[in-house]
């Protein structure tokens, strides 16, 4: 009984060091990239062919899931505040909603699942077909080749795409106030333009995506590289970087918010 | 200029607790095709990567044309590797690129050279496989043969001092494994350098070998060249060159007698 009890205590002190030897490993992967990201500038066409498909190609779900978070938080707020007199405020409730948390927010967790998961199978794929392996022996380094080009396009990606979901969600929130529900166009877009603070809200939320950027890209580019290069470690790799990231991103917008709105 | 390009003394390496190399020291000639043989897992492969500087030894040096790999920064290790070709097991040819720009990209990569001279270059290389017209298709639409002999193209664009072939024949058809064969000892031959070629195809490899290195169990069983060790008196050596079930490598993996383990059962 001893026995077991030693073998479950020393399994955890294995899983823990484990856990630590990889976080280890991540952040100088992170500081390797980022020096790295230095040959972006001698060769610009990777960052922009890289911007196109983490960026470009995420596009549309972004802006399909901007305009129904939109409209579905135009219809909720209306039949919540309608009950005192004040749908007046939906503009500006969906607007500061929008911007400072589910812009950011929602745009990260897409963002992981779709370009995130996209990353690491494909940098995955390319180690277990040898291909780093190979562009090292010709002297290539794949740090600055490979993973620097698409780790800073998803950094860049992010906040645009952010911009452009919170866009798409207010024009969403409108033709569902407005046209459908009928509220006045005026209070719709007034109340917004006073309430919404450029410092505050936009430049705040464009600081949380951009973490959420580096953060989401971050962990889409180590677990790719880190990954065993088997078919069933890519599968390991790719679905940690979904989950890895979603709760990465939670965790650090709690941080965030709590640091940027506390008064 | 020494004749030797490769110096290995009392290399150890081990993954894990296993060790795979117990204190080898083997040199390669600068001229030539040495082929480095032995069964599945005993490190061949990793031995090349150790020679290329992607793993670095538990102990022991290696030295490639005088410089020792694995004390040069990493600047002055890519620089010795422009000096030296790869050829994967695989091919590992980079998936997104065609043909054409897959033997193009080390000389885009460490050249000045014009798109001219590059082309120019790049159709060279190809003519000289025999794939100049697949010079448009994708790594996607070629044979396996067909990639590794790209991968070939690729290795030669820097005119290398050395080439290391990873497993070139594993899984081939009869017509690839003799175009494969054929245009590694015509290479070698025709660029006059030094082909390290790791294999366990025993009669095509000591065909176009000058030079052979037999590895079994961390050590050099025997080396020689392939006529004498065709002669070899080596009882290991005879067993891997006739590929004889039973002998020094038992056909058993290490176990209980089987009377022990089936009472056991039974209990």
């Amino acid at each position: 009984m001893f026995g077991n009890l030693i073998d479950k205590i020393q399994h955890l002190g294995v899983v823990t060091l484990g856990s630590f030897q990889r976080l280890g490993r991540a952040g100088v992967f992170l500081l390797e990239v980022i020096a790295s990201c230095t040959d972006l500038l001698v060769k610009p066409t990777l960052l922009v062919k890289q911007m196109f498909s983490v960026g470009v190609q995420t596009l549309i779900i972004i802006v399909v899931a901007g305009l129904f978070v939109g409209m579905v938080m135009a219809l909720q707020s209306y039949y919540a505040l309608v009950d005192f007199g004040a749908e007046d405020s939906v503009g500006v409730m969906v607007s500061l909603s929008l911007l400072r948390e589910l812009g950011p927010v929602v745009t990260a967790l897409l963002f992981a699942g779709r370009a995130g998961s996209a990353l690491t199978a494909e940098i995955g794929l390319m180690k277990a077909t040898e291909q780093l392996s190979g562009m090292e022996m010709m002297a290539v380094n794949p740090m600055r080749r490979i993973v620097a080009p698409r780790f800073m396009a998803g950094v860049i990606s992010m906040p645009l795409l952010a911009t452009i979901f919170s866009a798409v969600g207010v024009l969403g929130a409108y033709v569902v106030a407005v046209q459908l529900l009928g509220l006045d166009s005026g209070a719709f877009w007034s109340q917004p333009q006073n309430k919404v603070d450029l410092y505050e809200d936009i430049y705040n939320g464009l600081i949380k995506s951009l973490v959420f950027g580096l953060i989401a890209s971050w962990i889409a580019v180590f677990e790719g590289y880190d990954c065993i290069p088997t078919s069933e470690g890519l599968g390991q790799a790719t679905t940690r970087t979904v989950v890895y990231s979603s709760l990465a991103i939670l965790f650090m917008d709690f941080i965030l918010t709590a640091l940027m709105f506390s008064k | 200029m020494s004749d030797i390009l490769v110096k290995i003394r009392d290399l150890h390496f081990s993954r894990g607790n296993r060790k795979i190399f117990d204190g080898i020291s083997l040199d390669i000639p600068r001229r030539g095709v040495t082929a480095i043989m032995g069964p599945s897992g005993t490190g061949k492969t990793t031995l090349l990567k150790l020679i290329g500087g992607q793993l670095r030894p538990d102990q022991g040096s290696i030295e490639v044309d005088g410089l020792n790999v694995h004390q040069l920064s990493t600047r002055k290790l890519f620089e010795l590797r422009q000096r030296m070709g790869m050829l994967f097991q695989s091919g590992a040819l980079l998936t997104d690129l065609s043909v054409f720009e897959n033997v193009a990209y080390p000389l885009r990569e460490h050249t000045k050279l014009s798109d001219a001279m590059i082309r120019h270059l790049v159709l060279l290389k190809l003519n000289a496989v025999g794939l100049r017209g697949a010079a448009d298709l994708m790594p996607s639409e070629l044979s396996g043969g067909m990639s590794r002999r790209v991968a070939l193209a690729r290795a030669i664009a820097l005119d290398p001092m050395m080439i290391m072939y990873d497993e070139p024949f594993t899984g081939q058809d009869p017509i690839s494994m003799g175009v494969l064969v054929s245009l590694i000892s015509e290479l070698n031959s025709a660029l006059d350098i030094c082909s390290i070629v790791v294999s366990h195809d025993v009669p095509d490899t000591l065909s176009i070998s000058d030079h052979v290195h037999f590895i079994s169990a961390g050590k050099i069983v025997e080396s020689g060249s392939p006529e004498t060790l065709q002669n070899s008196k080596s009882a290991w050596t005879h067993q891997f060159i006739h590929g004889d079930a039973d002998g020094p490598v038992p056909f058993h993996y290490p176990a209980n007698p089987i009377l022990d383990d089936l009472y056991q059962e039974g209990k």
